[in-house]
C-alpha cells in the first residue's frame, strides 16, 4: 500500500502526502500506460513471430490460415538455400557493402574533419551543401549518372553503386561533422601546439575520440548497402539472378516460388537476422548514433 | 558566422591559407557533387528537350514536357505520392511522438520496451514489405484470421485499391523506430524543473504537454517532419514490392508485370520514374519526372536549410 509503486521513493519524501484519491488515480495512470506499453509491444513482435511461425510450416499448411505449425519443419531454412541463389546474393551484397563502407570511411572522415574544424570563409555554405545532397532524392539525377555508367560499362555490376563512395557520402559527412564539432578546439590547439600536422591531429587526436561517431556511420552505411534495393534493382541484370543482392532475390522470391509462402517467409528471415544479430552486439554504438541524427544543427 | 566562432584568435596563417587548405580537404566531396550532382542535373535538363534511349538522341523540343503532362499515369503517380505525404507522414509522426511520450512514463521494462519498438526500423525494407504482404493477405495471412476471432470482417489490404495505402502506412508505422528514438532523446532533454514548476501552477497534463513539451522539441519535431516529407517523396521501394509480391509479377525480361497493382495505387512519382526510363527507356519523359520530383523535393530541403540555420545562430 506503500507509495513504492506510484512515485519515486526520492522525490516522495519532500513531497506532501497524496491524497487517497490522487494515489489511487495515480495507480490507475501506472496500469493503464504499461498496459499500452505491453499491448503495443506485443502488436511490435507479433509480425516476426508470425513470420517464423509461418516458416516453419509445411508447404501445404502455408495455404492454410491456421497460425501454429502442426510439425516443425526445420528443413524449410535449408531448401531455400538450395532452390536459390541465396549464397550468391549474401556473398555479392556483403561485397557491396563492406568494400562500400570502407570506401566511404577513407572520404568521409577527411571532409567531415576539414568541416567541423577548419576555419574558412564558405565553411557555413558547405555545411548546408552536404544537407542538400543528403535530401537529394537519388532518382533525380538517375538518367544522366546510368548514362554515365553505361559509357564506362560499369551497368550491370554494383561498381556504380560502390565507387561513388570513394568521393564522399553526405549522410555519413553530416553525422561525423555533427560529433566532431562537439570535440573542444582545445584537443586540436593543444595537438598543434606539439608540432602536429593536419594530418597527424586527424590521425592521432581526433580519430581515437571520434571512434562511437565513426562506428555509428560505418555501421549506418554497412545496413544501408545491405537494404538497398534501388541501387541494384538499377544497375544489375534482372535476368542474371547470380548477379544480384539479397534484396533483389528476396523481392523475386515470392514470384518463383509463389504457392510457398513457408519458403518465403524463411528467407524473409533469414535476410533480416544478420541485422538484428548484429544490433544486439552494437546496440550502444545505434542507439548514440541514431540520437546525433536528431540534433538540430 | 562571426557567432559560431567569436573567441578564438585568429589562427597564425589567416583566412586565406586555411580556406585553400580547407578546399583541397573537400575537393573530394565538392568533385563528387560536380560528377553526381550538378553534371547530372544540367544534363537531366537537356534530356527533357531529347528523345532519348540510350542510343539515339534528337531534340524533340517540348515533346516530353507535353507528354508528362497529359500522362495519366503521372497524374495518378502524383496523386499516390501526395496521399503518403499528407496522410502517412503525419500518421508516423504522431505515432513516434506518442511512443516516445508513453516510453518516459513507462518505469519497469524501459529498456525491453524500447529495444522493441526500434528493432522492427532495422527489418530491411525490402523484408519487412514482403512480411506484410504475407500478414495482410486476406486467405492465408493471420492479421484477417485475428480480426474474425473478434467478428469484424477484414479488407483486402494490398489486394484493393482503396486499402493499399492505408497497408504500406502501418508497414510504416512499425518501422518508425529511428525517428521514435530521436523524440525519445528530446523529450528527454526538457529541464524536469519546467515540469515541475507547471505542476506547481496547476496545469493538466495535456496543458503541461501543450506548453512546456512542445515548444520545447518544435526544432526536433520539424526537422523530422520535413525529413519525412523528403523521404515520402522518394518513396520507392516499399510500394514496388507491395505491388509485385501481392500480384505475383516479376521484373525480369517479357514480363506483363503493370506497376503500382492494385488499379496504380501504389504508384509512386519515383516508381514511375523508374519504368518510364528503365524499363521503357523513355529517358527524355524520365527527366521531366526528375525534375518534377527535384522542384518538389527542393522546396522541403530550403525549408530544412533555413531550420539549421536558424540552430546554427541560436
Amino acid at each position: 500500500m506503500t507509495s513504492t509503486l506510484t512515485a519515486r521513493p526520492a522525490s516522495h519524501r519532500a513531497r506532501p502526502v497524496p491524497r487517497s484519491g490522487t494515489r489511487r488515480r495515480r495507480t490507475l495512470y501506472f496500469i493503464a500506460t504499461h498496459a499500452i506499453a505491453i499491448a503495443l509491444a506485443i502488436m511490435f513482435a507479433a509480425p516476426i513471430v508470425f513470420v517464423a511461425l509461418t516458416a516453419l510450416m509445411t508447404d501445404e499448411q502455408a495455404l492454410t490460415s491456421s497460425l501454429w505449425p502442426q510439425e516443425w519443419n526445420w528443413s524449410n531454412f535449408s531448401e531455400v538455400f538450395s532452390k536459390s541463389h541465396l549464397l550468391q546474393w549474401t556473398a555479392n551484397t556483403f561485397v557491396y557493402a563492406a568494400t562500400a563502407t570502407v570506401f566511404m570511411l577513407l572520404s568521409s572522415v577527411p571532409v567531415a574533419y576539414a568541416l567541423a574544424r577548419f576555419r574558412f570563409r564558405g565553411r557555413k555554405a558547405a555545411f548546408l551543401l552536404v544537407i542538400t545532397m543528403m535530401m537529394l532524392p537519388p532518382q533525380v539525377v538517375a538518367v544522366p549518372v546510368y548514362t554515365l555508367w553505361a559509357r564506362f560499362e560499369l551497368t550491370g555490376t554494383l561498381w556504380p553503386l560502390i565507387l561513388p563512395m570513394l568521393l564522399g557520402d553526405a549522410f555519413s559527412i553530416f553525422l561525423l561533422r555533427q560529433f566532431l564539432v562537439t570535440i573542444p578546439r582545445d584537443y586540436t590547439d593543444a595537438a598543434r601546439v606539439d608540432g602536429c600536422t593536419d594530418f597527424s591531429t586527424l590521425i592521432r587526436v581526433i580519430l581515437p575520440m571520434a571512434r562511437p561517431a565513426i562506428a555509428a556511420v560505418a555501421l549506418f552505411t554497412f545496413f544501408y548497402c545491405w537494404n538497398d534495393y534501388y541501387g541494384p534493382l538499377l544497375y544489375t541484370d534482372p535476368g542474371e539472378q547470380s548477379s544480384w543482392t539479397l534484396s533483389l532475390g528476396l523481392a523475386t522470391f515470392k514470384a518463383f516460388h509463389s504457392v510457398q509462402w513457408n519458403l518465403t517467409m524463411a528467407a524473409t528471415l533469414l535476410v533480416t537476422a544478420p541485422v538484428i544479430i548484429v544490433f544486439f552486439f552494437a546496440q550502444r554504438v545505434f542507439i548514440e548514433g541514431v540520437t546525433l541524427t536528431g540534433v538540430k544543427g | 558566422m562571426a557567432a559560431t566562432h567569436a573567441a578564438p584568435p585568429p589562427p597564425s596563417r589567416g583566412r586565406r591559407g586555411e580556406g585553400l587548405k580547407a578546399l583541397l580537404w573537400l575537393s573530394p566531396f565538392l568533385v563528387g557533387t560536380s560528377l553526381f550532382f550538378v553534371y547530372p542535373f544540367l544534363a537531366t535538363i537537356f534530356f527533357s528537350f531529347h528523345r532519348y534511349d540510350l542510343f539515339t538522341l534528337e531534340y524533340v523540343g517540348l515533346d516530353n514536357w507535353a507528354y508528362v503532362f497529359s500522362d495519366q499515369l503521372v497524374i495518378q503517380s502524383a496523386a499516390n505520392t501526395l496521399w503518403l505525404v499528407v496522410f502517412m507522414v503525419p500518421a508516423q509522426l504522431l505515432f513516434a511522438l506518442g511512443m516516445a511520450q508513453l516510453l518516459t512514463k513507462v518505469k519497469a521494462g524501459a529498456g525491453i520496451l524500447r529495444t522493441i519498438f526500434y528493432l522492427p526500423s532495422l527489418v530491411p525494407l525490402v523484408a519487412g514489405t514482403v512480411a506484410f504482404v504475407f500478414l495482410l493477405n486476406p486467405a492465408t495471412g493471420p492479421v484477417n484470421q485475428i480480426l474474425g476471432f473478434f467478428g469484424i470482417e477484414g479488407p483486402d489490404w494490398f489486394g484493393s485499391s482503396a486499402w493499399s495505402k492505408p497497408s504500406l502506412t502501418l508497414l510504416g508505422m512499425w518501422g518508425i523506430g529511428n525517428t521514435m528514438m530521436i523524440f525519445l532523446a528530446a523529450l528527454l532533454d526538457v529541464p524536469k524543473h519546467l515540469y515541475e514548476a507547471a505542476a506547481i501552477d496547476g496545469a493538466s497534463a495535456w496543458r503541461q504537454f501543450r506548453s512546456v513539451t512542445l515548444p520545447m522539441i518544435s526544432p526536433v519535431l520539424m526537422f523530422s517532419a520535413i525529413t519525412g516529407v523528403i523521404y515520402a517523396l522518394q518513396y520507392f521501394t516499399q510500394a514496388m514490392i507491395a505491388s509485385r509480391v501481392a500480384s505475383g509479377g516479376t521484373d525480369s525480361a517479357g514480363s506483363t508485370f503493370t506497376p503500382g497493382y492494385p488499379d496504380g495505387s501504389l504508384l509512386t512519382l519515383p516508381q514511375h520514374l523508374f519504368h518510364t526510363g528503365f524499363r521503357d527507356w523513355m529517358m527524355g519523359a524520365a527527366s521531366v519526372h526528375a525534375l518534377l520530383l527535384f522542384a518538389a523535393a527542393m522546396i522541403f530541403t530550403l525549408m530544412l536549410l533555413r531550420q539549421f540555420r536558424k540552430a546554427e545562430e541560436s
